[in-house]
């Protein structure tokens, strides 16, 4: 994909969120092919080929990162068995998805896809660029670790059906995990004893291999869990077989922060509107964004697209921050915390020389309601403008915005419930 | 939240809104009895001196809820806590929202935290005509307490979800059909009833009982419809049968503006941060803007979700519907007088005027930021919540 300039741009006059400094009043950032070449006061030298935007009375903040979405239709297990560590989201999402255009007007520009919660382990996710594609060749950004994905697990009530190879109870669920993890870690032992003589590898294993690479700490899990007790079993899992893992919705967190906090584990949290829904959100709290990120948690925020909505996560921030979370750490967790749950914090995540030209325009505070986010940028490629019509569209919706033939939302793997 | 009875209090606020006119910059309520005593400036209303003061940056009237169902479909979502619809038959208008409604559902006092004081709630989507809906207010209490309204509207159904729930209705113009004969009955009903020779009179039925009350106008039709052809099936019927409708999440309603204006149909809106899939796919954050600017009121409804969140924030709502074009007070009004107006109990709630109920809403901030919250708020005259959220 043939970055948009070489030449330089230049956003001048705004008030700008680096996210890993202080704000800049009126400031400058200057991108060229599809990197951060400047970020600073209103002082930083400008290049003389530069293009100028005149961004003055916006803030510019980084482009924000979506750790857990299902835009694009990523599918996942297909109910035939409870554990596919070999189905991968990148089998499955269609990269030309309308969705993605709502995730641009929401101010995204990397999302982590996934499967559903409704199976133990539902399959391999997928880390993408909001970059216009084709194919997912070029959706996917492959992290400092070389993989460009995740893999998804669950526990609590989503995947415990009790028939067909499903568990009925926790304590199966567990155990169910923790078999495929021993048939894992043995694998790995027979890939480590081979050595360099190839004929002594074991033969291929699609369910296995991607576990290796779990056992390995090349692949994160990212865990979907809501209760105390679960999400202490989730905790306890990943500390026995030494996998990483970030924890996702973590409803109860505010429960249990300091042990999260002590077992150094990432969460990515859900803000949503009201408690209940099934049992084991009964105790969801708003304040869950601040009772973790105050004891220490690295805390990050997801949408669960289409359990909200992708224009909506900068609004999830501010009302964690109405909840009492800090509004630095609120930044941060749409930010830089997403990006280092991703392995991708080199990259993204935060307005740096160096980094991914990934940012969003803001009319106003990104905490304050009246905000729209005015132009999100991907790879120094602008990718959204709310005065183009087309653009705004997915922003506001509107008859035949949207394309109908796949009802993404509801693409959940049996997790929405009747009616 | 303790039920603290207090029969006099005073409220000074920098701002009050009381949609009955432009608002009041350091005014002043008074509370007397569950009433509005008077409300005012500063300068016009002395505090008599054994009242309770209370000061507040911004009031608002309570918020009154156009279509929940939050009482009957329960926060657990779990079969034995989910009231709100019947599966057993498609029509079943005779289901009263009374014998269903809890009043000490956790979700109640939720939503009272967030200023809802008044709940138009009861039975929901998803069937032809699943129920009747009832008004409630959201304070503490038994079910006889809190009841405004026993009986207010009949819910209904045309579009998509009815399908799923029943083995027939499988067609839309099967949908429309069955309506048509059960109205088509009821008008038989009513007319034997009114015979003169009594023997002619039908055996009372519950069913038939209850659509009459439809047909004679005593209760409006909520017709819960999204798309084009389905609003358009409404006003078909309701031109039929001459009840009085009420479009119930009105999503394409914005394509319709001179037919729904022409039938004289009320509009009760989706939430604006309703799932835009299946009969909703081509809503807009707009309608609210777009329908208040060709002068149709509107009245905001958190409506009905099936899992998570179990119901939307009225107030959140309103918010993102204003940042998409509602004008600031057409915002309050929508969750406020409008509501009221249509439910037909504005001689009771939707503004802050002297006589009507003291339902108010005490805000620290701009009711529709993000960082504002709700601090207090007073139902019949007594506060109901004071968690400042």
């Amino acid at each position: 994909m043939v970055y948009a300039q070489d030449k330089p741009m230049a956003f001048k006059g705004a008030l700008i969120y680096p996210v890993t400094g202080a704000p800049i009043q009126n400031g400058i950032l200057i991108v060229q092919n599809g990197k951060i070449i400047a970020v600073g006061d209103a002082n930083t030298k400008i290049p003389s080929d530069a293009m100028i935007q005149d961004a003055k009375g916006k803030i510019i903040m980084p482009g924000i990162v979506d750790t857990h979405s299902h835009l694009g239709g990523p599918e996942g297990g297909d109910n035939s068995a409870a554990l596919n560590p070999d189905t991968r989201a990148f089998d499955a999402i269609n990269p030309t998805s309308d969705g993605f255009k709502k995730a641009l007007a929401g101010g995204l520009t990397t999302l982590n896809i996934m499967p559903g919660s409704g199976h133990l382990m539902s399959g391999q996710t997928v880390y993408v660029k909001m970059r216009e594609a084709k194919v997912m060749e070029d959706l996917i950004i492959v992290n400092e670790k070389g993989v460009y994905g995740g893999m998804k697990m669950a526990n609590g009530t989503n995947p415990m059906r009790g028939t067909n190879g499903f568990p009925g109870t926790r304590a199966k669920s567990a155990a169910m995990d923790r078999d495929l993890f021993v048939k894992a870690q043995e694998y790995k032992k027979k890939i480590e004893k081979a050595g360099k003589d190839s004929t002594k590898l074991p033969e291929r294993d699609l369910k296995l291999e991607p576990l290796v690479e779990v056992l390995q700490g090349k692949r994160v899990v990212h865990f979907h869990t809501h209760k105390e007790n679960d999400i202490l079993t989730a905790i306890r899992l990943s500390k026995e077989f030494g996998f990483r893992v970030v924890l996702h919705h973590v409803s109860e967190g505010w429960k249990v922060y300091d042990e999260i906090a002590k077992a150094g584990v990432p969460c990515s949290i859900i803000v949503i509107e009201s408690p209940g829904g099934k049992l084991e959100a009964m105790d969801y709290s708003s304040t869950n964004g601040a009772a973790l990120s105050n004891a220490g948690v690295l805390t990050g925020f997801h949408t669960d697209d289409g359990i909200t909505d992708s224009r909506l996560l900068i609004r999830a921030a501010a009302m964690a921050v109405r909840s009492g979370m800090n509004r630095d750490k609120a930044l941060e967790a749409l930010t830089i915390n997403g990006a280092k749950m991703l392995d991708l914090s080199s990259r993204i995540g935060s307005l740096e020389k160096g980094k991914d030209a990934d940012f969003i325009i803001l009319s106003g505070d990104p905490f304050s309601v009246y905000t729209k986010v005015e132009q999100t940028w991907v790879e120094g490629k602008k990718r959204y403008d709310i005065k183009n019509p087309d653009d705004k569209a997915f922003l506001v919706g509107g008859f035949k915005v949207y394309s109908a033939e796949r009802e993404e939302y509801l693409n959940h793997d049996d997790e929405i419930g009747n009616q | 939240m303790p039920f603290i009875a207090q029969s006099q209090t005073a409220i000074k606020a920098e701002t009050i809104y009381t949609i009955n006119g432009a608002p009041i910059t350091n005014g002043v309520i008074l509370v007397k009895d569950g009433k509005i005593e008077s409300v005012g400036t500063a300068k016009e209303i002395s505090i008599p001196k054994n009242y309770a003061v209370v000061t507040a940056k911004i009031v608002t009237p309570g918020f009154v809820d156009a279509r929940s169902v939050v009482g009957l479909s329960g926060a657990l979502n779990i079969p034995t806590d989910q009231d709100q619809l019947e599966k057993s038959s498609p029509v079943q208008p005779e289901l009263r929202a009374i014998d269903a409604y809890n009043p000490e559902e956790k979700l109640v006092s939720y939503v009272r935290d967030y200023g809802v004081t008044t709940m138009h709630t009861g039975h929901g989507i998803g069937a032809l005509v699943s129920g009747q809906t009832m008004i409630v207010k959201t304070k503490p209490g038994k079910i006889d307490d809190v009841t405004l309204v026993p009986m207010e509207m009949l819910a209904m159904t045309i579009g998509s979800s009815v399908q799923g729930n029943f083995t027939s209705p499988g067609t839309k113009a099967k949908q429309i059909a069955m309506i048509r004969t059960e109205l088509l009955k009821t008008q038989s009903y009513m007319q034997k009833q009114n015979e003169k020779d009594t023997a002619k009179h039908p055996a009372t039925d519950l069913k038939y009982e209850a659509l009459s009350k439809l047909l004679k106008g005593e209760v409006k039709a909520l017709i819960t419809v999204n798309t084009t052809n389905d609003i358009m099936n409404a006003l078909r019927l309701a031109k039929e049968f001459n009840f009085k409708l009420v479009i119930d999440g009105a999503a394409e309603a914005y394509r319709l503006i001179d037919e729904i204006k022409a039938a004289h149909a009320e509009i009760i809106l989706h939430a604006t941060m309703a799932r835009n899939g299946g009969d909703m796919v081509n809503m807009t954050r707009e309608s609210a803007a777009i329908l208040t600017a060709a002068d149709i009121p509107v009245s905001i409804e958190t409506g009905y979700e099936a899992y998570v969140p179990k119901t939307h924030v009225l107030l959140f709502e309103a918010a993102l519907a204003v940042t998409y074009g509602l004008p600031y007070e057409e915002g309050l009004k929508a969750i406020t007088l409008n509501p009221a107006k249509l439910l037909g109990i504005d001689k009771r709630v939707g503004s802050i005027e002297k006589g009507k109920d003291a339902d108010l809403v005490l805000f620290n901030g701009d009711p529709f930021e993000y960082l504002s919250k709700v601090c207090k708020v007073m139902i019949d005259g007594n506060w109901v919540s004071a968690n400042c959220k």
